[in-house]
């Protein structure tokens, strides 16, 4: 497959047709696809955590929901995608372990989500599919020509976003 | 504290709890198999999320994980990871007949496996909390057969706040006529890290 670009955890990267965006393995993270359909120019985010708690200055900020999304939204704009035009498919979010008395662990991944969601509203950008929660990892390809999102997983059938 | 600043003597301390507990737990999963299972030299990985899962065989690599949680003096995670293919394997050592997939495992074969993930981290963490003369419980175990990168986003994320680095002391077990290849994944957060460290007599 030609111009394949690989997001790794706590990355964004955007692109514009025909590159494909694949993030793997989304466990509790989130991935979050922008799309603006008449320049075809698709971003990718994968994050990790639903908010910056500032008490690392250093650390990669792409790996918060509420710093990550808005990055990859005014890079979009800067290349000249229409506020109007971007729209959101999001996926991920799932709890993968039940451990029995704690809800940290289970509960980052609903987090995720939410913060997700809010940070998306608050930019006013729609979210027009998602595949978010269960107990499963997904895999997700992001076609730049046509917007489409595919999601893999291991004990289910693809989807197509 | 931050991970920069481990040097070589933490390392070694790091690699030698991964020993004595290793050992304890190849011990124990050598009773349960009725067979030697040896192992190799604890690596002790600081790296970003990115990196260990590449060391786990890539992000899509299915793989069977018991995941316990520790509290007490020390907080943290602790993982006993396996490939899929091993689990006939390990199900046959103990007498159970293995016929399904491994994303079809029955009820009975996840309790079992589970169990088994549940004995071998004790033994790992009870040497360790012996060693140490720390209080550490382990939390009931939880299994999840998925794609390992997947997996490891749960200690990524336990770590995520205050590094994008985890540090995770890695054993892999042998047994040479099954070819039984298992990890037994530590992850402390930093101040638990701290606190084993000054119990053994080293400063941070």
């Amino acid at each position: 497959m030609n111009n394949v670009i690989t997001v790794g955890i706590s990355d964004m990267k955007v692109a514009s047709a025909p590159s494909v965006l694949v993030t793997y393995a989304l466990g509790s993270c989130v991935g979050i696809c922008l799309y603006d359909s008449f320049l075809k120019i698709a971003g990718l985010a994968h994050i990790m955590l639903p908010c910056d708690n500032h008490k690392n200055a250093a650390d990669n900020k792409y790996k918060y929901a509420d710093i990550c999304i808005p990055m990859m939204y005014h890079e979009m704009i800067k290349l000249g995608c229409n506020k109007g035009r971007l729209v959101a498919k999001i996926a991920g979010g799932a709890s993968m372990f039940q451990v029995s008395g704690d809800n940290e662990i289970s509960n980052i991944g609903n987090r995720n989500v939410e913060s997700t969601k809010n940070v998306l509203k608050s930019l006013k950008v729609p979210i027009v599919a998602e595949d978010t929660g269960s107990n499963y990892g997904r895999t997700v390809w992001f076609y730049s020509s046509t917007g489409a999102v595919e999601i893999k997983s291991y004990a289910h059938q693809p989807k197509i976003l | 504290m931050n991970l920069n600043q481990l040097n070589e003597i933490h390392i070694d301390v790091l690699k030698e709890i991964g020993n004595i507990g290793s050992g304890n737990a190849a011990t124990a999963l050598a009773n349960i198999l009725g067979d030697t299972v040896a192992m190799d030299v604890p690596k002790v990985n600081i790296v970003d999320v990115n990196q260990a899962v590449a060391t786990l065989g890539g992000p899509e690599n299915i793989s069977i994980c018991v995941l316990s949680k520790l509290e007490g003096d020390i907080k943290g995670l602790m993982m006993f990871l396996i490939q899929c293919s091993y689990a006939p394997v390990i199900l046959k050592g103990i007498g159970c007949p293995c016929e399904s997939e491994c994303d079809h495992l029955s009820e009975m074969e996840q309790s079992a496996i589970s169990e088994i993930g549940n004995i071998l981290i004790s033994s790992y963490i009870n040497s360790i909390a012996a060693l140490s003369k720390l209080n550490i419980k382990t939390s009931v175990p939880a299994l999840c057969v998925d794609m390992v990168g997947a997996l490891m986003s749960v200690p990524a994320i336990e770590m995520a706040t205050v590094s994008d680095h985890i540090i995770f002391i890695q054993d892999n077990f042998l047994s040479d006529e099954q070819s039984i290849t298992a990890n037994m994944l530590l992850v402390p957060n930093i101040t638990s890290l701290e606190i084993i460290m000054q119990r053994l007599g080293i400063t941070l």
